[in-house]
């Protein structure tokens, strides 16, 4: 890592590299014939090849988005990325078959151990592909389905066929064109009807290559009256160039169950972090995202929820934090489709040290839905004079029975407080920490205890010899 | 002789180029309880917070020795681990924080590696707050966020019988209480061990009913004009500082 690198990141603790030693690795750059080759390499059928390049022509077409960060954005070089790298011959279930360097980086990222105490299923994806796939017993006896994307393909094909692409269109923009025509792993998740998965399922996903383009794809699927809760953790190493995570998530909640779906994104700050999420709500079901951004360079990351069934729920509980250099585009979007739908929509973000922090919303409500509510609540803290906090909200209601709130502000952490915290003996910094923890804690106390305190610890670290 | 806590000698302080304090000079011993009394601008709350190092005050001349060193070379936080400690007129709220876990930290904080075991902890904690007639739910709020004044100064005292200081400094702790608060506040301050010095600034004597100082300050324009016995507060509650003003 060179200095600025260094100077720009901190103290990233996960910014460790393991030598590349990949058994297959596409030369950089995208074309149809990449595209088909992924296709080809991994034995698909011809509907997902044919769905694959007509995304690829769509992205090949697409302008980049006018809005967010452009410069950010038009500095990204798709011909210097990787599209697809192997660096495992196989998905295994048992960690002592895992490639060691592989392994040994799960290990420092406290994957196994966490397996062992608290997971009901484990999914250990390292630059395009699973190396590392668990689920346990039970769940699997009452049914449940639980694969990386591409094992998922291969055993349930009419599953993946009908709900492929149906909450997320490749069309629907450049970036989730590009994810379906280039995607490769990510989770494939079917819960039976009425089946209560308790322990949450946990996906990891690591780039450990240079200019590596990640692409997963995920889509999970929570029949009748069931319910799940899915996390993904995600690192890489901190190097000088730009690498690009772009993944699609397609959530669909059937009548009656309830799917939560949390992330803790912790990239290093070379990358792009380029995400669509979307949920599709039938009757009186619910969608809960809760949504972390700590590091990457840039985030452009919009979770949303389509309110299709009456009486369906969302929740979009989502923190970033923006330090030096980087910029967290996020938010949230709701669309209430189907009468008597609620939602609520806790945005908190903060930043430092010239990073900035954006909500960028949208918030709809069709002609037809009657009695829908929702709250909306953004909160911003500004922890110094170089940086940038700003919102986008936009609300379009077509129904005027819709009740609806929103609720925003930016504060700064004061000397009072700084004072108050210092005078029971706590450092500056652990002042500053504290402050910061609390200011996330309505996000973090929806965390498993375990992510909680990571988190915690880790805007810790960002505040320490944060302040002069 | 009991052992020098604090001394203060021909202390100034500005606050924005405002001279506040001018000229004050106290010596603290330890186990020792001195109270403060003067009327609101009097210059009571700036020595408080200029005791703990609040870099919004100036020391202009004038030495702070504490436990025989000088207290300028000290920051906030240090002072508080060396055994200041200061019960805020106003304490802040820090939402999202739960009292139970900041307590917690604090006290590891100052204490270090002296600290009780989480075991131990819990049951001091335990103890205290059924002295200062606290429910258990308090834990669990926020600190000070939406407490009302009578809960952020029983919370303050909380933090006091926690940390164990070597020098209380009490700002404004009676105001905004009622008797009954009053009443269970001054305990816990007089539950506080023998050695304890403390500096009690108030406005009115009434805390003085509770809790027994051995010396009685009245402060005007930042200094001290008169200083004696218990007695002292009790003929500035009947006669005002009027009469002591030149």
């Amino acid at each position: 890592m060179n200095d600025d690198a260094q100077d720009a990141v901190g103290d990233y603790r996960y910014g460790f590299h393991d030598p590349e030693d990949s058994t297959i690795r596409f030369d950089k750059g995208l074309t149809e014939q990449v595209v088909r080759d992924i296709s080809e390499l991994k034995n698909e059928p011809e509907w997902m090849t044919d769905i694959r390049v007509k995304a690829y022509r769509h992205f090949a077409e697409r302008v980049m988005p006018d809005w967010g960060n452009c410069e950010m954005l038009n500095a990204i070089d798709f011909d210097a990325i990787t599209y697809f790298l192997r660096s495992s011959k196989g998905t295994e279930s048992d960690w002592d078959d895992v490639p060691e360097a592989i392994k040994n980086t799960f290990d420092r990222l406290g994957i196994p151990e966490a397996e062992q105490k608290w997971l009901g299923g484990v999914t250990a994806q390292y630059e395009s592909e699973a190396v590392y796939h668990s689920l346990r017993d039970d769940l699997e006896q009452q049914g449940v389905l639980f694969f990386d994307m591409d094992s998922g393909l291969r055993e349930h094909p009419e599953i993946v066929k009908k709900y492929f692409c149906s909450v997320v269109p490749y069309s629907d923009n450049k970036f989730a064109a590009l994810n379906t025509a280039v995607w490769s792993g990510g989770s494939f998740i079917y819960v039976p009807k009425g089946v209560h998965v308790e322990m949450p399922i946990q996906a990891y996903f690591r780039i450990n290559a240079k200019n590596m383009g990640q692409f997963e794809r995920t889509l999970i699927i929570a029949d009748e009256g069931s319910s799940i809760h899915y996390v993904e953790g995600c690192t890489a190493p901190t190097y000088s160039t730009e690498s690009l995570h772009s993944a699609v998530v397609e959530l669909i909640a059937m009548e009656g169950a309830t799917i939560r779906y949390s992330t803790v994104q912790n990239w290093s700050v070379n990358v792009y972090n380029l995400v669509t999420k979307r949920g599709i709500a039938h009757k009186n079901s619910t969608i809960e995202w809760v949504d972390g951004n700590i590091g990457s360079k840039l985030t452009m990351k919009y979770p949303a929820v389509i309110l299709k069934g009456e009486g369906s729920h969302a929740e979009v509980i989502s923190v970033a934090y923006s330090g030096s250099g980087q910029h967290q585009d996020a938010g949230a979007k709701i669309h209430h489709l189907a009468s008597n739908t609620t939602s609520r929509i806790l945005s908190k973000s903060i930043c430092k040290n010239g990073g900035r922090s954006s909500y960028r919303g949208l918030l709809q409500v069709s002609p037809k839905a009657q009695n829908c509510r929702s709250k909306i609540v953004c909160d911003a803290l500004v922890l110094d004079e170089d940086s940038q906090s700003d919102t986008y909200p936009t609300m379009e209601v077509a129904n005027s029975s819709a009740d609806l709130e929103h609720e925003a502000s930016v504060s700064k952490v004061s000397s009072d407080q700084l004072f108050y915290l210092m005078c029971r003996g706590h450092s500056e910094d652990e002042a500053m920490g504290l402050i910061v923890n609390g200011f996330f804690e309505p996000f973090t106390r929806e965390l498993p205890m375990e992510y909680a305190v990571e988190l915690n610890r880790l805007l810790q670290l960002e505040m320490e010899g944060s302040i002069g | 002789m009991a052992e020098e806590v604090l001394r203060l000698s021909d202390l100034h302080v500005s606050v924005e180029g405002t001279e506040i304090i001018k000229g004050l000079s106290l010596v603290i011993n330890q186990g020792e309880v001195h109270a403060i009394m003067g009327r609101n601008g009097s210059g009571k709350s700036t020595l408080a917070n200029v005791l703990m190092g609040h870099p919004a005050y100036e020391i202009t001349s004038g030495e702070i020795y504490y436990q025989g060193k000088p207290l300028v070379d000290l920051e906030v936080h240090e002072r508080a681990r060396a055994g200041m400690f200061l019960s805020f007129q106003y304490p802040s709220a820090i939402p999202g924080v739960q009292v139970g876990n900041f307590l917690r930290k604090s006290v590891n904080s100052v204490q270090g590696e002296s600290a009780l075991s989480a075991r131990e902890f819990r049951v001091e904690l335990k103890q205290r707050m059924e002295l200062l007639s606290m429910d258990k739910t308090f834990l669990s709020r926020y600190v000070n966020d939406g407490f009302s004044g009578g809960e952020k100064k029983r919370l303050e005292i909380l933090q006091m019988l926690l940390l164990q200081p070597k020098l209380a400094i009490l700002d404004e702790t009676d105001s905004g209480l009622d008797i009954d608060a009053l009443k269970v506040v001054s305990e816990g301050i007089n539950s506080m061990p023998s050695q304890t010095s403390s500096l009690i600034i108030t406005h009115y004597q009434r805390l003085l009913d509770y809790v027994k100082p051995d010396f009685v300050h009245a402060m005007i324009d930042g200094n001290f004009v008169k200083s004696g016995g218990p007695e002292l507060a009790i003929e500035l509650e009947e006669k005002g500082y009027d009469w002591l003003e030149v």
